[in-house]
């Protein structure tokens, strides 16, 4: 096969078109939406031409702006505050995650007492654990035994050690690469594990910490279930309000198709900077094996 | 003597905080299950008050109409999303796999849908369905077409979720097939050209067949994913109209928070799991075989 760029027939670049739009569509559509006013929404005007609009922007986030706009009688808190406790939670788990990850795969690879085969049969088996299955018994006993729920470290505990199994497996596949010799040399210079692991280990897989983070961020800052079971009013997470504020009826499409869009702009931001990375942890599960 | 007995500590020392926070964040919640599933427990006790039943859960569960009701859907929803994921999924990757330009991009914006949180996705279905302002309603109504009850009506709601669903996830399986692709023998496929194959003879005897072994881990992974699917259902449908789109999880979600009957959702849990348990250890033996299998091939093309 060729290298060079190949000559396709038109239909070829019509399927892709088609595609992109197909997958591209409906998030245009929710952006379109959170920029247009409620009467405009539920008019039949055109689709395409109406004036954009920040209101519901500003609705959601009124009491973090620096300026008070006009158009907000009354401000409601709730989604601002879900939002720092989402940016919060989901930062923290994904730190802890990484560290915590880290260091097990570490041990995991160098000093060899399982093998990768039962790490990716636990990663297998947990990642068959669904999250509903979680609901019962971690609401069980976080309230009633470790008395977490309703804190930040409830949830984080939850999200931490349901993306470990992942993460020490992705981070297992980048620290198998290292070269043994490296890590030799700088035992030969008189660093100590700790800092063969810092300075020596850490730097070399960078491009696995980056897929494990954003999965694992991911996760965090998506996650509903669970977050609904166990936090209160002041800590809940964006999804949690964004489930409350659905009704039968009447649903304010404007005002939550903006806070929608706020949710999915950092995971869109992490596929635009990081997608070769994503493409990396995903593969990795099956082509790997 | 303490330098020795340190470095004999380091890898305990490293495991340490990932198998603490493993044990007590996840292998005793799902051990915990397990026991509360005999008991006849609501959320306001603790768990020492609730009242010991045996096995009663599990009886009456078997009997429940609308269990097995959602279980059933499950398993539709489940089989159909997976079957026409992978027939798409496949399909594309197959007449994608080309050198154009921008595949990086294209693939960067098929991934997108997966990474967005399934409660947005669902969001977005959801208006798009709206019987009034949805744009599929509105374009049905402005080429003159009735609308379609997307939302309200058993058998379209459960088609509803499923579009969504091949929306969200079929790119994964393009993704992993296409890496599959790309890394087959180019050897045995100018092989098969020279003597010559078809473009359908070697889709099908000879690119199928290798990428058997991560088709079926990816098929698996898709499945266990699907079971898994509850955001996106709850805020399309919450399970409705009626039973017809309420899957095992969602079910779960629901009989712990709406009906308060924790014993009887641990019970549904366990069932769920091993409902799994079957399916992914059926499925990893089966990949097993295959890879044997594919490995054969592989031999053998490569070698004539």
């Amino acid at each position: 096969m060729s290298n060079a760029e190949e000559r396709q027939n038109p239909a070829f670049y019509a399927l892709v078109v088609a595609l992109i739009l197909m997958s591209l569509g409906p998030i245009f559509l929710m952006l379109s939406t959170s920029l247009r006013l409620n009467v405009d929404i539920m008019s039949d005007a055109s689709r395409l031409f109406f004036l954009p609009t920040l209101q519901n922007y500003e609705t959601v986030l009124c009491n973090v702006l620096w300026y008070e706009p006009g158009h907000v009688d009354y401000c409601d808190p709730t989604f601002s505050r879900a939002l720092g406790n989402s940016l919060v939670v989901a930062l923290i788990s994904t730190i802890v995650t990484l560290v915590v990850g880290c260091m097990a795969a570490y041990a995991l690879v160098r000093f060899r007492f399982m093998g990768r085969g039962t790490v990716s049969m636990t990663t297998l088996m947990m990642r068959m654990v669904p999250p509903a299955v979680l609901l019962v018994p971690v609401f069980g006993i976080w309230t009633f035994q470790y008395q977490l729920d309703g804190t930040y470290a409830g949830i984080i505990l939850v999200y931490v050690a349901m993306n470990l199994p992942f993460v020490i497996w992705i981070l297992q596949s980048f620290i198998v690469q290292v070269p043994i010799q490296l890590e030799e040399a700088a035992k030969m210079d008189g660093a100590n594990a700790v800092q063969i692991f810092f300075l020596v280990v850490l730097p070399v897989i960078k491009p696995g910490l980056a897929a494990a983070s954003i999965f694992t961020f991911r996760i965090a800052w998506n996650e509903f279930l669970i977050a609904n079971a166990l936090l209160d009013r002041d800590t809940r997470t964006v999804p949690v309000t964004i489930v409350n504020s659905l009704t039968e009826y009447d649903i304010n499409w404007g005002v939550i198709m903006a806070t929608g869009m706020l949710l999915a702009i950092p995971p869109i931001i992490f596929t635009f900077v990081a997608s070769k990375q994503i493409i990396t942890g995903m593969t990795a599960g099956a082509v790997k094996g | 003597m303490t330098i020795i007995n340190t470095s004999r500590m380091t890898p305990y020392m490293f495991l340490a905080p990932a198998a603490a926070i493993m044990l007590i964040g996840l292998l005793y919640p799902i051990g915990y299950m397990m026991y509360a599933s005999f008991l006849d427990w609501n959320p306001s006790q603790r768990i020492g008050e609730a009242d010991w039943i045996g096995l009663r859960n599990y009886l009456n569960l078997l009997q429940d109409e609308s269990f097995r009701e959602s279980a059933i859907v499950t398993l539709k929803f489940a089989s159909i999303v997976v079957v026409s994921e992978m027939i798409i999924g496949v399909g594309l990757a197959l007449l994608l796999d080309r050198n154009i330009r921008g595949m990086s991009v294209l693939r960067t914006i098929f991934i997108l849908p997966m990474m967005i949180a399934p409660i947005v996705v669902g969001l977005m279905w959801r208006y798009m369905y709206h019987p009034t302002v949805g744009i599929f309603n509105q374009t049905l109504n402005s080429w003159g077409f009735d609308s379609i009850p997307w939302l309200s009506d058993s058998w379209w709601s459960l088609t509803s979720i499923i579009i969504a669903d091949i929306w969200q996830w079929t790119p994964f399986i393009f993704i992993l097939a296409l890496a599959a692709l790309q890394s087959l023998p180019r050897t045995a496929l100018e092989a098969s050209r020279i003597d010559g194959a078809s473009g359908w003879q070697q889709i099908f005897y000879i690119k199928l067949p290798l990428m058997m072994p991560v088709l079926i881990v990816t098929a698996l992974l898709r499945l266990i994913d699907a079971f898994k699917v509850l955001e996106v259902i709850l805020v399309m449908t919450n399970g409705g109209p009626g039973l017809s789109t309420e899957i095992l999880a969602l079910r779960i979600a629901r009989t712990a928070s709406e009906f308060r009957e924790l014993g009887v959702a641990a019970a549904m849990s366990n069932f769920l799991l091993l409902l799994l348990l079957v399916l992914t250890i059926s499925m990893f033996i089966y990949s097993k075989v295959a890879e044997s299998r594919a490995a054969h091939l592989r031999q053998m093309a490569e070698k004539g």
